[in-house]
């Protein structure tokens, strides 16, 4: 399946040529993408404008928005809400980014030879990723609960000083909630990198065994360099998705208690819609897209190179 | 020789423990969705179960609005990627198969907008949403779903359609074809695989949304089943089995996509890693 999905990769030769002399415009062709753009445009880039527009204003949705420039910008520079909702992001970005990425490698590496049992193991890893991170947080929620399973293993053991009621306390109610953004998104990971891996010319190996190299030689000369356009896709999945994460933060904690498990996404999302300060929550969100923007451009300056090669 | 027993055992222990542990929560719900309320409070969510009952089910289904949440949540989805993938395939022809000024543009600008981050869309777009009286319809949300979701499937069926050989298409051209036809005809038969691979991803993706629903949906009797989930939470505090039940009852569809479409579904995720 995998193969026949790679194909697109290499352009097929001699087409640009004779693509050329096609040049004939016809109306179908131009409703063709014109209708698409329309629609998206009136639907991401009109907004977007819009929302970088807000940003600069004070609105609370009912009287005309009024521009105050760079008034929103400036007060985040004061609001220590953003600054710990800032911190946790990048705090999110690397434990949750890390993390599904090293899990991710890892657990690919351990599936990839077909063996008896592996596409069992495999399905196991991936079946998380189909359920809604709603449903996946309420699952983590009863785990997490004062009498849930967490803290009955932890009994168990006779650990129970340990136990915790881990997503009421300010001091571990971030990492509960990135527990369950992992077991979700390893996965996820797990396929690209299986994706990736099944690319490597097995002959590399075969060579390098000849040659005697260790196996640790094999992963750091073989295996790193031959998956790096494969990494460079998972570092963007990861650093859009952890910016974009809000759903399992939402679900579980509102971003509580007291802000400890904020992110700009779920800090965003009460700024606009519970305290209706819609300018302050625009400009929040500026904010998360010029983070996103550096990644946003290097993947489409990627894409843009793949797409015509 | 000897020892690949051993390491076999070893690494069907490893492997097998890992599944065991991925599969643990999902076991947890399941087996909490049949438990009784009186079950749970006396033993606690994370006891071995004292009880079985299928009442929970039909609490949620019907106390919880969870029954009226997965038809609009249907009435969403099914729309949003029907008419997502539509739109796609179509651009994607004309940008991939003729050369069209700015074409290699006009795709990038298309993929950019699926890559924003949907933050800097939501007031924007909820305030739109009222402007045109649509705010709070399954309607608002179909049409953002759709138009957030299309530069990304343009994208990949345009390294899809593009790597079909010209020659086929040339053929058609000489015995008089129109674009129209070598369309429906020749390139979107041939991209059936694609296409199979970004229904499956696409449906679980618009199904499984929480952020849209949440940002242009208010009343409960119009929520999808994610943003009923979030209401049955609200609604049944700390009576796990309900809300355990109802996890389920959410998740069953996705699922149900997902083991009869797994080939494709996988494929679909690994077009990223490829691309």
């Amino acid at each position: 399946m995998t193969a026949t999905l790679t194909a697109p990769a290499v352009a097929p030769p001699s087409s640009a040529r004779s693509r050329r002399r096609r040049r004939t415009l016809s109306p179908i062709l131009l409703a063709f993408v014109l209708v698409p753009l329309l629609v998206e445009s009136f639907w991401v880039f009109w907004p977007a404008l819009q929302g970088i527009y807000l940003s600069f204003t004070s609105w609370d949705g009912v009287s005309p928005a009024a521009l105050v420039g760079l008034g929103n910008y400036a007060e985040l520079f004061g609001d220590p809400t953003f600054g710990r909702a800032f911190l946790d992001t990048v705090l999110w970005l690397v434990l949750f980014g890390g993390f599904s990425a090293l899990g991710g490698l890892a657990m690919a590496m351990l599936f990839l030879k077909e063996r008896r049992g592996v596409g069992f193991y495999r399905a196991a890893l991936f079946t998380p990723v189909v359920f809604s991170l709603v449903a996946t947080a309420l699952i983590w929620q009863a785990i997490y609960q004062p009498d849930g399973l967490v803290n009955t293993v932890l009994g168990a053991l006779g650990l129970d000083s340990w136990q915790h009621s881990w997503l009421a306390d300010a001091n571990t109610a971030l990492y509960a909630v990135i527990v369950p953004a992992l077991w979700r998104q390893i996965g996820y990971i797990m396929v690209l990198y299986l994706a990736g891996l099944k690319g490597i010319d097995p002959t590399l190996y075969e060579a390098a065994t000849v040659d005697g190299a260790s196996k640790w030689q094999q992963f750091t000369k073989i295996t790193l360099p031959q998956l790096s356009s494969v990494n460079s896709v998972v570092l963007s999945v990861i650093i859009i998705d952890s910016l974009r994460s809000f759903d399992v933060v939402w679900a579980l904690t509102r971003g509580g208690p007291y802000h400890s498990s904020e992110l700009l996404s779920t800090y965003m999302y009460s700024t606009a819609f519970q305290s209706l300060r819609l300018g302050y929550a625009s400009a929040l969100a500026v904010v998360i897209f010029v983070l996103a923007f550096g990644v946003i451009l290097t993947y489409l300056v990627r894409a843009f190179r793949d797409a015509d090669a | 020789m000897s020892r690949r027993p051993l390491r076999t055992g070893g690494y069907h222990l490893v492997a097998g423990g890992i599944s065991v542990l991925w599969l643990l929560p999902i076991a947890l719900v399941l087996v909490t969705s049949v438990r009784s309320f009186d079950d749970v409070a006396a033993n606690g969510v994370g006891s071995l179960p004292h009880s079985f009952t299928l009442g929970n089910f039909g609490q949620a289904w019907v106390d919880g609005g969870e029954f009226q949440a997965m038809v609009n949540s249907l009435i969403v989805t099914i729309p949003a990627v029907i008419i997502t993938l539509a739109l796609g395939a179509i651009s994607a022809f004309a940008l991939s198969r003729y050369d069209l000024p700015f074409r290699r543009t006009v795709l990038l600008v298309m993929l950019a907008g699926n890559l924003l981050p949907p933050q800097i869309l939501l007031v924007p777009v909820s305030k739109m949403a009222e402007m045109l009286g649509i705010y709070d319809s399954l309607t608002a949300l179909i049409g953002v779903q759709i138009g957030f979701g299309l530069g990304f499937y343009t994208f990949v069926l345009y390294g899809f359609m593009r790597a079909i050989p010209n020659e086929i298409q040339q053929a058609a051209v000489i015995d008089g074809a129109s674009p129209m036809q070598i369309f429906w005809r020749i390139i979107l038969p041939l991209t059936r695989p694609a296409l199979a691979s970004l229904s499956a991803l696409a449906f679980t993706w618009v199904f499984n949304d929480l952020l849209w629903s949440i940002t242009v949906i208010r009343s409960d009797t119009k929520m999808p089943i994610t943003s009923a989930l979030l209401g049955l939470q609200g609604q049944y505090v700390s009576q796990w089995n309900v809300i355990a039940a109802g996890s389920v009852i959410a998740a069953i569809p996705t699922v149900t996509v997902f083991l009869r479409f797994q080939r494709h579904f996988v494929a679909g995720l690994a077009l990223g890693a490829v691309k």
